[in-house]
């Protein structure tokens, strides 16, 4: 009796705590100190989008740290420093949702950065537009985000039907190396079912039909995909001269080493997420000649005031972030995010959201990353996707031409010539 | 999808290949459908949990060759340490579940499915992960069809594994009392048997030989914490198909399969290959109940 009576006490305790902590936590919202300015984030520190999520948070973090470092944001003859609130949207876009309510309505965020991935920012987007927050993010470039009508969103990446369509120019160029014209070019696509994937294919089947190529191929691998040994039969009986892959990191890591074992020899190999599959290193000489698709390159020629150019932006990464050999492109894309908020907040002048949202809307500027210019829709015209050849292990930009470290290896050796 | 069919007509040398990779493909399935149809047959559960066993494997053999491992000696390894997990599950969870109504005990492998699912997450990662095996590729008639070679290991350890269990339940005095648990679990009691015992080592066994199929798995294929259902899915149909307490049924069933998926993937487009493997599980059904009417009308 005595014990229960003992327990129930530590119970109530133990609940009165939790109601003070509570209390608290609502009573000073982020706005306690008077120069620190609250973005809001949810990411994916838990679930499936976990290691896109840690790069997203670095390149977040490495922007705030950066600026603050300058001085912080001068908005009007005050100066603020930065500070970002995290939650964990556990890769579940509906949590990241609630997320979305909880930092605008109990935290008092007035501006959001984006989560990782095109399926979490679909979720969040009609939160922030229903409570008029604008939301800058660099990590979902699916091409339905942009054709809601949506206000407050902002995205300073390419969107992903731009990710391969590079790969179509850049064969029609080089024709004449393989003996033939553009319209008589041979494409195969295998692309994952998933709207990322399939946007992508929409972009390349637009650029093929421009140059009257033939699509002989076009399979969709499903999501539980594990093998595709079907698809490189039809590859080895029908020889296109362009296989086009994008199936996420398990999708890059399977075609590798798929194409190796079957020796299946197209003159060019494209695909997506090259660098988070890591290919370079995992099939040492298999994944030489590839094509990879990629947002941002530490070798691109662009600058800021911040970071100053590609390269050292990507030196200080490392030197920041531990295990990083390559800077991942959704880490650039993310310190990218806030920058472009950093610029929007001083030529706005103040805090208001919906001065803030025009100042976003006009931005012309180059940063690091790239140059960001939004079309009325919100997504940014103003730079284009790199194409780079894995050669001797390792990334070579090769396209756009004006970016060009050298010229693509096309036709790729064939396999018994290796 | 005619165009497709044409070619395997004009050039038939793609039949062998599609028919060569399908029925390797098919002997790894066939691994974690062994221990399915175990378990199934013997406690009459549906492990969920499966498909998690074979990229927990999976996992166990890639970070084994992170330390300089050859990925080889990780199926041994696998197969004891899921063995280990297996009997911890079992003692844990399934022991209270076992006499349970079906629904019961699939909520609870669902649940283990979940919990192992982060677990994974958390320890390695969401990354994809793989480990190279080292062999090369066999050409066969003048290069035009490919076998790579750690396929055809895979094939080989599924058989000799299928063959160890079958010797092993025929033979072995735990494999007897299996077979006798599985008849009839009370009478088995009677006689002297400690089903408790029985139960989880079917289980541990099971999700031993799920661990050695996963270490062949990140070899061939990748594994990533999330995969595991695909796993799950493809053991359940090929027992379905082959039928409970049958062995060689089983091994038949998930090379058939392998092949036919394969061949579907090819004519009718990788999009429909898993739609096809469905389809053809609800005709067999269909076909099976059919049977079991007309045998029902010879007994009345």
């Amino acid at each position: 009796m005595k014990f229960l009576t003992k327990s129930k006490l530590a119970h109530g305790i133990v609940a009165g705590a939790l109601v003070a902590a509570g209390m608290t936590s609502v009573g000073a919202p982020a706005k306690a100190a008077d120069d620190v300015l609250t973005l809001g984030a949810a990411l994916s520190f838990s679930g499936k989008y976990s290691t896109n999520g840690k790069h997203t948070k670095n390149g977040y973090d490495l922007a705030v740290q950066k600026v603050n470092e300058m001085g912080g944001v001068k908005i009007g003859d005050k100066t603020y420093k930065l500070e970002i609130k995290y939650y964990d949207d556990e890769s579940v876009p509906a949590r990241g949702a609630q997320l979305v309510e909880r930092l605008v309505q109990q935290d008092g965020v007035k501006f959001m950065l984006g989560p990782y991935s095109s399926g979490m920012t679909k979720a969040m987007a009609p939160v922030t537009e229903k409570y008029g927050v604008p939301m800058v993010e660099g990590n979902g470039a699916s091409r339905s985000l942009f054709n809601k009508g949506y206000k407050y969103l902002f995205a300073v990446l390419s969107t992903s039907e731009q990710y391969l369509a590079e790969s179509i120019n850049l064969a029609a160029e080089n024709a004449a190396a393989i003996g033939k014209k553009p319209n008589e070019i041979t494409v195969a696509l295998a692309m994952e079912n998933d709207p990322f994937s399939q946007d992508i294919r929409a972009g390349v089947l637009d650029d093929a039909a421009k140059y009257d190529m033939k699509i002989v191929i076009d399979d969709k691998l499903p999501k539980e995909l594990n093998d595709m040994t079907a698809t490189l039969t039809k590859v080895k009986a029908l020889k296109p001269d362009l296989l086009i892959v994008s199936g996420h990191s398990k999708g890059a890591a399977l075609a590798i080493r798929q194409v190796d074992e079957m020796k299946a020899d197209t003159a060019m190999l494209a695909m997506t997420h090259c660098e988070a599959a890591a290919i370079q290193d995992k099939f040492p000489g298999k994944s030489d000649y590839t094509l990879c698709a990629t947002q941002w390159a530490e070798t691109l020629t662009y600058e800021d005031k911040w970071f100053g150019t590609a390269k050292e932006y990507a030196d200080l990464f490392r030197a920041t972030f531990d295990g990083y050999t390559v800077v991942p492109y959704q880490a650039a894309e993310s310190t990218a995010s806030v920058l472009v908020y950093v610029d929007a907040f001083e030529r706005a002048g103040s805090l208001d959201q919906d001065a803030v949202r025009d100042a976003l809307a006009a931005t012309e500027m180059q940063t690091f990353y790239g140059n960001i210019k939004f079309s009325p829709a919100g997504n940014n015209i103003a730079k284009p996707m790199v194409l780079r050849q894995i050669i001797d292990g390792k990334y070579v930009v090769v396209a756009p031409s004006k970016w060009a470290e050298k010229p693509v290896v096309f036709p790729k050796p064939n396999w018994d010539q290796r | 999808m005619w165009d497709n069919a044409l070619i395997l007509v004009q050039a038939p040398i793609f039949n062998v290949q599609l028919l060569i990779d399908g029925i390797l493909i098919g002997a790894l399935f066939a691994l974690a459908a062994y221990g399915m149809a175990m378990v199934w047959g013997v406690m009459n559960i549906i492990n969920i949990a499966q498909g998690e066993f074979v990229i927990l494997g999976g996992f166990i053999t890639w970070w084994l060759s992170t330390y300089g491992v050859s990925p080889f000696l990780g199926i041994p390894i696998s197969f004891v340490a899921l063995f280990a997990i297996g009997w911890l599950i079992y003692k844990i969870v399934i022991c209270r579940v076992v006499d349970q109504d079906l629904f019961i005990s699939i909520l609870a492998t669902f649940g283990i499915s979940i919990l192992l699912q982060q677990l994974m997450n958390v320890l390695f990662t969401a990354d994809v992960r793989t480990a190279e095996s080292g062999l090369g590729t066999m050409y066969l008639f003048d290069g035009m069809v490919t076998v790579s070679e750690i396929k055809v290991v895979g094939f080989v350890l599924a058989l000799i594994l299928g063959a160890i269990v079958v010797v092993f339940m025929t033979r072995s005095k735990m494999g007897q009392a299996i077979r006798a648990t599985a008849q009839n679990a009370r009478a088995a009691r009677i006689l002297g048997i400690n089903t408790d015992v029985v139960y989880a080592v079917t289980y541990s066994l099971n999700a031993a030989i799920c661990g050695a199929a996963g270490a062949l798995v990140v070899m061939v294929w990748n594994v990533q914490a999330f995969q595991g259902l695909a796993y799950t899915v493809r053991s359940f149909m090929i027992v379905v198909v082959a039928g409970l307490g049958n062995l060689p049924a089983v091994v038949g069933a998930a090379l058939g399969l392998g092949a036919l998926e394969n061949f579907a993937g090819f004519i009718l487009g990788i999009e429909f290959q898993m739609a096809f493997i469905f389809s053809l599980l609800v005709v067999i059904l269909v076909w099976r109940s059919l049977r079991l009417k007309k045998q029902r009308k010879v007994l009345r």
